[in-house]
């Protein structure tokens, strides 16, 4: 017979259809509507994981998203895999493949469990010190072996298949948590017209009243009252009711992160479906109703599988129509399990006997339980569990002492009472108050625009959950609170923290308080006798309540084992922080759109498809994609940026330059705006003319470079490095906002608007002249640093005599849209002189060879002009610029041994320096040794036939001519300090 | 995410801005004027409280203004936004 502990009727599964599943192999059936853990108990399943350090066994203990134990890989193939899945929060579908973790080979046989036998030797924090020696082993040996024992699920090895989605959201009032609460404070806001977002992390609303046979709400059972209020919020188009979305993180301002899993329950849902979303919701006003959590009670061995929460068997009972076994033990310290014990004993099950903590248990559920003639322990303990893979029994005490009492029992529900779920509360910085009667930490004084409602805020009936939901909602949104009659749902009362009392010695008992994390009662009186007084401290010394746990289930009990032994009330030690999330969420959800492509934009030029089709091979500068060299037939790329070098020295080469940063500025005061930002003066700089620019940061150091050409009196091409194109307009902005409002300028970034194509070499205005109209580029009517507005192809153009390389050249301004055509037009017109494209690679050492400085590699951050041997370039006459009264200060003036930029020569031609290398004068002097500076630039230079290097070196200019030293994992280079220039340093071919 | 009122365009959530550091720190008219120790103070020195601390922020994926922000560092509360220009409220 399958599924013998399901019952033949009750719950809200759909009996009509079988669904089929297999764990670890084995298949099993269930119906729709229940979660892989409550077909598993259907079929008499509990063993369903390995702890995570003693590998025990471990069965399911609850029914929601507190389960520390049922910890389960789900997914049919690795690329749908998911690890770690709670099963209580699993919804079945056919075909569900799953399998248990931390086992080896199998759950029945795991060798890990030989941790168990000794499990003396592993006490809490023992990898602190056992691991300490030899030193060398850490490495080599224990961090392998705990990498391979740590953790729990396996990660899956191929990339996610699935695609998530993403969302914000506003809204007036987001209530969190569709139980009675939840429900009644979004109808009571609902009700006012406010815009209303319920979710709830289960598969469908109702909470608590999902099972809940027994009450009635104005006259109708729960379970009609729950229909008739989910249709009258489905009614107001403004609501707008989310299951299967987990309220995760409470975020600055009202933003909730929520999680919606969208088609995990659908079965092998199809990859072209978000598989989940997330929404980022920024609300007015928060309720959280998110109910309270069952408490363990922390007795010797009670975490055999077969032990469950009280609650969570009844909830197995009455929504899925399982029975967790055939006799069962109940133990408790609160009503609730009462209850649990007559709705089984009138299902079928035989009740071992209640074990009550309490020497006297009264009210409606107890007595009850009396007239059903249920075997009642009162101030009684269990004292120990038997059973290897399922409890098979256990032995009650007496609290007082005297002999125990052996019951047998395929399982033992438990019931220290409910502890508040605070997490989101506390993650929005809410104070949280202690409660000495409830013993229990409630919501205080809110940090947000949030209240608490129900259970999570304590309240312990049905009626009072409805009424404080209700009343929440209503003040949310500004309206009044409806009441509602509730009748036949008695008040369950009690509860205990801590550990149980036991006669035997505690230390030679395991009585686990966080099953997640395999830590026990012991573990935490050690960690207080090691000195652990304050109780973050010792949550990180036995990771109590860490993980995915976060306190749900051990954060009281922690509390009550600590404050007999620290001799402090609970609320003087005071509780850990809740963290976000509050269930794991998969990361896809956070990356959503952000994967593969569109996971970082992309910059292309107008000329790069051409690029393309050559061949090029590109470049990251950036976001931009650029041509780093245009290899032909197997030409590795050194051969191509020797050839392309030599076509630019000796003919002519073409380069896209559309990178470059460009900003327009534009106004009455552009020239004044110009003198203050840049270290150069602009005032006299004619239209028509070009001049190279220093950006400074305001402490001195250059930020950014560029030409700058003056179209008109009132009118500046701003040009800046790739890189620091978005950053110099932003500066721009915050001075001619802030600090200099009162001039009269417009800035806008024209990068994207031109494309820029540099024509470079001895023949380039061979190239360009038959294609110009509207202007005369003669060397003597257009001489190097200058432009003028011309048509170039046709097409309008701002075109630059200027060079990046120290060869006769231009830079060709125009619409990006035209971009390509003129570069075509250009190789059309340059193809009697073999015009060579060229890259970035190309670009670094023809620059490098006239020892012109790329921002971000001979500077840092931290290079002042005259460290460049730029102190020429400052207006002098200015009173002011950025940067100015930084570099005027005693500390720069009086500073002998700043690093200056050089040039260096090798012994050996053929030795290309490692950039980055460091320079020093005896390479025979002990370590550390005393560096002089570091090289910033190093190429083969083809023009010259011999390697060359720039270097920002120790007073490098008064060096020149002196022999130092670069070591080298190759041996120590011997270098001579040159000028910065290396190639034609009279400039004679710029003017060609 | 902050919530964070843009003085010329209303609330806007905090990936539309760009932080500006603090709020208030003049840059001297004519800084010639100014002494090194004052001029260091200005370039190095900033409050870090934790609490009230006036800020700017610009809202750089929108006006692409600068504008103040008086911003609890601790609760992160945000009491008042302001043009710039303006005192602090």
């Amino acid at each position: 017979m399958t599924q013998p502990y399901r019952l033949s009727a009750g719950g809200r599964i759909d009996r009509a259809r079988t669904l089929t599943f297999s764990f670890d192999g084995k298949r099993y059936t269930g119906h729709p509507g229940d979660t892989l853990a409550s077909a598993l108990l259907a079929n008499g399943v509990h063993l369903v994981g390995r702890s995570f350090k003693y590998h025990r066994p471990r069965g399911i203990l609850t029914a929601g998203g507190e389960e520390p134990n049922a910890l389960v890989g789900v997914g049919r193939d690795d690329a749908h895999f998911t690890p770690n899945l709670r099963a209580t929060q699993v919804e079945l579908y056919d075909g569900l493949t799953s399998e248990s973790q931390n086992r080896a080979p199998s759950l029945e046989r795991d060798y890990g469990a030989i941790n168990d036998v000794f499990w003396r030797f592993f006490p809490a924090g023992f990898y602190y010190k056992t691991f300490m020696w030899p030193r060398k082993a850490w490495t080599k040996f224990f961090e392998p072996r705990i990498r391979e024992m740590a953790g729990l699920g396996r990660s899956p090895q191929t990339p996610d298949a699935a695609r998530y989605a993403q969302r914000f959201a506003h809204c007036d009032v987001l209530v969190v948590g569709a139980g009675p609460a939840g429900l009644a404070a979004a109808l009571a806001a609902a009700k006012t017209g406010a815009r209303v977002i319920l979710c709830d992390e289960q598969s469908e609303a109702g909470g608590s009243l999902l099972a809940e046979p027994d009450a009635q709400i104005d006259g109708l059972p729960a379970a009609e009252w729950l229909k008739t209020a989910l249709a009258q919020l489905a009614a107001y188009p403004q609501v707008k009711l989310l299951t299967r979305t987990t309220a995760f993180g409470y975020f600055p301002h009202n933003m909730i992160g929520l999680a919606q899993a969208l088609t995990d329950h659908e079965g092998e849902r199809s990859d072209a479906q978000p598989r989940g979303r997330l929404w980022q919701v920024r609300a007015k006003r928060v309720v959280i109703a998110a109910g309270a959590i069952e408490r363990p009670l922390v007795f010797p061995d009670n975490d055999r599988p077969g032990i469950m929460l009280a609650e969570a068997a009844r909830i197995y009972l009455e929504r899925y129509g399982v029975l967790p076994g055939r006799r069962a033990l109940i133990f408790t310290a609160h009503d609730g399990a009462y209850r649990t014990a007559l709705a089984l004993h009138r299902a079928g099950c035989a009740i071992a006997g209640i074990v009550d903590l309490r020497p006297n248990a009264g009210g409606p559920w107890v007595a009850a339980a009396q007239k059903a003639g249920l075997a009642i322990y009162p101030a009684s303990t269990i004292a120990t569990t038997d059973g290897r893979l399922r409890i098979t029994g256990a032995t009650i005490k007496p609290i007082a002492g005297g002999s125990g009492q052996r019951v047998s029992c395929d399982t033992l529900l438990m019931s220290g009472g409910f502890t508040p779920s605070v997490h989101l509360f506390s993650q929005s910085r809410g104070k949280l108050v202690f409660d000495a009667t409830l013993d229990a930490f409630l919501p205080g004084a809110p940090a947000e625009a949030c209240s608490v409602a129900g259970s999570a805020a304590g309240v312990p009936s049905l009626a009072e959950v409805l009424a404080s939901g209700a009343e929440a909602g209503a003040a949310a949104a500004g309206g009044s609170a409806v009441s509602y009659q509730v009748t036949n749902a008695p008040v369950a009362q009690g509860g205990f923290i801590g550990a149980v009392p036991y006669h035997g010695d505690p230390g030679s008992v395991r009585a686990f308080l966080d099953y997640q994390n395999d830590v026990t009662a012991k573990d935490i009186a050690l960690a207080m006798r090691e000195g652990m007084k304050s109780v973050e401290h010792v949550k990180r010394f036995t990771t109590n309540g860490m993980a995915t746990d976060q306190g749900k289930l051990s954060n009281m009990n922690a509390l009550g084992i600590m404050s007999p032994v620290l001799g402090k009330p609970v609320p003087a030690i005071g509780t850990t922080t809740f963290r976000m999330p509050y269930t794991p969420v998969p990361f896809g959800y956070f990356a959503g759109y952000a994967r593969g492509e569109l996971f970082e934009p992309e910059r292309r030029t107008a000329i790069h498809s051409w690029a393309e089709a050559q061949g090029a091979v590109f470049e990251d500068v950036s976001l931009w994609k650029r041509a780093r060299y245009f290899p032909r037939g197997s030409e590795d790329m050194h051969k191509a940026v020797a050839r392309e070098c030599r076509a630019v020295r000796n003919g002519v080469g073409i380069f896209d330059a559309s990178t470059l940063g460009k900003i327009e500025v534009v106004g009455p005061d552009a020239a004044e705006f110009l003198n203050r930002m840049y270290i150069n003066a602009w005032t006299k700089l004619q239209p028509g003319k070009l001049r190279y620019g220093i950006l400074l940061r305001e402490d001195g150091f250059v930020i950014d470079d560029g030409v700058i050409g003056r179209i008109t009196d009132t009118r500046f091409h701003v040009t800046t490095t790739t890189g620091g194109a978005a950053r110099v307009l932003t500066m721009m902005e915050d001075y001619l906002q802030t600090e200099f409002p009162e001039l009269n300028v417009w800035l806008t970034s024209t990068t994207e608007q031109y494309a820029v194509i540099a024509v470079q070499g001895p023949m380039a205005r061979k190239v360009v002249a038959p294609l110009i109209t509207g202007a005369d580029i003669s060397a003597e009517a257009l001489p190097h640093m200058s432009m003028v507005e011309c048509k170039i192809a046709g097409v309008p153009a701002r075109l630059f005599r200027v060079s990046f390389t120290g060869e006769l050249g231009f830079e060709i301004n125009v619409p990006a849209d035209y971009g390509r055509a003129v570069w075509e037009a250009l190789m059309a017109s340059g193809k009697p002189y073999d015009i060579t494209p060229y890259g970035t690679e190309t670009m670094h050492v023809l620059r490098a060879e006239k020892g012109y400085i790329i921002v971000g590699q001979e500077t840092d951050g931290t290079v002042t002009p005259d460290d460049v041997g730029y102190a020429g370039m400052i207006g002098k006459a200015k009173p002011d610029f950025v940067g100015k009264r930084a570099l005027a200060r005693k500390a720069f003036a009086e500073q002998t041994n700043r690093k200056q930029l050089v040039g260096l020569l090798t012994d050996d031609p053929t030795l290309v320096l490692d950039e980055g290398a460091h320079i020093v004068a005896d390479p025979a002097q002990p370590k550390p040794m005393t560096m002089l500076g570091h090289i910033t630039s190093s190429y083969w230079s083809e023009t010259l036939g011999r390697s060359v290097a720039l270097a920002l070196l120790r007073d490098g200019r008064a060096r020149t001519g002196e022999q130092l030293y670069v070591p080298l994992a190759t041996g120590n280079a011997r270098v001579s300090v040159v000028a910065p220039v290396f190639y034609d340093p009279e400039g004679t071919r710029l003017n060609g | 995410m902050l919530l964070i009122p843009c003085p010329y365009c209303g609330n806007r959530p905090e990936i539309e801005f760009a932080y500006g550091g603090e709020a208030h720190v003049v840059r001297a008219a004519d800084p010639r004027k100014e002494d090194d120790a004052a001029w260091t103070e200005f370039l190095y020195f900033r409050k870090n409280p934790r609490g009230d601390h006036a800020e700017r922020w610009r809202h750089a994926f929108g006006c692409g203004r600068f504008f103040n922000v008086k911003r609890n560092t601790y609760t992160d509360h945000i009491e008042a936004s302001y043009r710039i220009g303006e005192t602090l409220p």
